[in-house]
């Protein structure tokens, strides 16, 4: 058996109580689905010497409000709940999708997608067991002193795996933090930073509380997601967009890349050919081509980062095509491609 | 350093005294001696280790027990109604959907919480529901087919 190191577990009733027990104890961490945390910590990833649970806290899972005014998600609601809520499946589509996308059934009953926000970046040197990492001599983030994809780097590049995480910068999302010194509320894209270790600027102490999408009477969403498997796996890319329409005409076009770096990259400034346009399979093409610059995979998950890199544009189409009720499929982009070719 | 812990598992309420940092499949097997649970991967990436919560599939590896206090356990030794088998048992016997019988707890399970909310899934439903549960004897076709069985006896 795979067991966890032994610790304390608090089990707090209301998000106040769980913040302060998490400044009051050193090294305590934050657990909601442990979908993410429980399999690292049993390979010793990290230490976590108190785990508090906000898994009794409760009202913590409620999804109110509606699209034209705007809902407000509990982030200890299940991926599987935001997954299959019939408002989000339509006016928060890529969220909904997102959330259906993330590893098993299993994993969606358990995981939370405040907990989906916070996926530890994943690395192929990280996500080894403790014997496995000791053979290779140990990586930057955890107890060695080089990266072992970028061996003169000074950071680590542990990759953004979250699902949810580029779709909530692509809505525009915000979210509400709760730690022991109070409340704030910021946008869900300065949440995050872009190195593998720390990878947010979340205190320990710090609650996700609620992800407010923005009133979403006109949006068209998608988000597609590239994996091995079309089950289990984390993305190895992942293109999130979002258009807000006007008169048939494209108002605002957000959208950013999962997988593609240490954080979800934002590519919304290379979208901004399709506002105020209806866009059409050539301008959808030019502008996937262009948005695909910010991507930088590199060779630390599961596939080659050359065939990673080339398959962001066509991803990217996809999304966008998506988005704008075209056969995602169609495109002159996924047409170059192999699977392209076949159908 | 123990916790007292209460579990209700199989329609059955027992007060346990462990480590808070076991998960739930390890005092399953170890400490209530409910092997029909399997532990794989152990990472919840095979969900062998499949348990209903409340009726709901869930990896009793990532599972700590206090978070589950309150709630519904089924294992698979809590499907059969005394010596009268789950009627997915049969149909998993009948159509010999176990070849090494790792997996077979978890897709029993699994397939009965699909039923439970959707009494004549689709194959493709009944794909998406199992899609978690890893099976390397590679012998989906005749499970898909047993759940199918069972939804066709259901009336």
């Amino acid at each position: 058996m795979l067991r966890l190191p032994p610790l304390r577990y608090l089990r707090p009733t209301s998000v106040e109580a769980a913040a302060e027990a998490v400044a009051e104890h050193p090294g305590a961490m934050l657990i909601a689905g442990g979908t993410d945390l429980v399999p690292n910590l049993k390979r010793r990833q990290f230490d976590a010497p108190v785990l508090v649970s906000l898994r009794g806290i409760a009202g913590f899972d409620g999804i109110q409000g509606e699209p034209g005014r705007g809902m407000v998600i509990g982030a200890g609601a299940t991926l599987d709940q935001v997954a299959t809520h019939p408002a989000l499946q339509t006016a928060y589509r890529a969220l909904a999708q997102a959330a259906g996308f993330v590893s098993t059934p299993q994993i969606r009953h358990m995981g939370t997608i405040g907990g989906n926000l916070l996926v530890d970046p994943r690395c192929n040197y990280y996500n080894q067991s403790a014997a496995w990492r000791q053979a290779v001599g140990y990586c930057l983030k955890r107890d060695g002193d080089i990266c072992l994809v970028a061996r003169s780097s000074p950071r680590c590049w542990a990759v953004s795996s979250s699902d949810s995480a580029p779709v909530a910068l692509a809505l525009g999302a915000e979210l509400t933090l709760r730690g022991a010194e109070g409340e704030r509320r910021g946008a869900a894209a300065d949440l995050y930073r872009d190195d593998g270790i720390v990878y947010t600027t979340k205190r320990a102490d710090d609650v996700i509380v609620g992800i407010h999408l923005p009133a979403a009477p006109a949006m068209t969403s998608a988000y597609w997601k590239l994996r091995r498997r079309g089950s289990f796996d984390f993305p190895v890319l992942g293109a999130a967009v979002a258009l807000d329409w006007a008169d048939g005409m494209v108002r605002v076009a957000r959208g950013a890349l999962g997988a593609a770096g240490s954080r979800p990259v934002e590519v919304s400034h290379l979208l901004t050919p399709l506002v105020g346009r209806r866009p059409d399979d050539e301008l959808i093409a030019q502008v996937a081509e262009a948005a695909e610059k910010p991507a930088r995979p590199l060779d630390n998950t599961d596939f080659s980062h050359y065939w990673r890199k080339r398959m962001t544009r066509v991803l990217i189409e996809r999304a966008l095509r998506d988005a704008c009720g075209l056969d995602p499929l169609a495109g002159r982009l996924t047409a170059q491609t192999r699977s392209g070719q076949a159908a | 350093m123990k916790v007292a812990v209460r579990l209700r598992v199989n329609g059955q309420d027992t007060e346990l005294l462990v480590p808070p940092y076991k998960t739930v499949l390890e005092i399953l097997r170890e400490d209530l001696g409910l092997t029909g649970t399997k532990h794989g991967c152990e990472l919840g990436e095979c969900s062998t280790c499949g348990i209903l919560v409340d009726g709901k599939p869930f990896l009793s590896c990532l599972a700590l027990p206090l978070d589950l206090e309150g709630h519904e356990i089924t294992t698979i030794e809590g499907l059969a109604e005394g010596s009268r088998p789950h009627p997915l048992q049969v149909t998993f016997a009948e159509l010999g959907a176990a070849q090494c019988g790792y997996c077979t707890p978890s897709m029993i399970l699994t397939a009965k919480a699909l039923l439970d909310t959707d009494p004549h899934p689709s194959r493709a439903a009944i794909q998406q529901a199992l899609a978690g549960v890893l099976c390397r004897c590679t012998g989906y076709l005749k499970i898909f087919e047993a759940v199918e069985l069972a939804a066709s006896r259901h009336g």
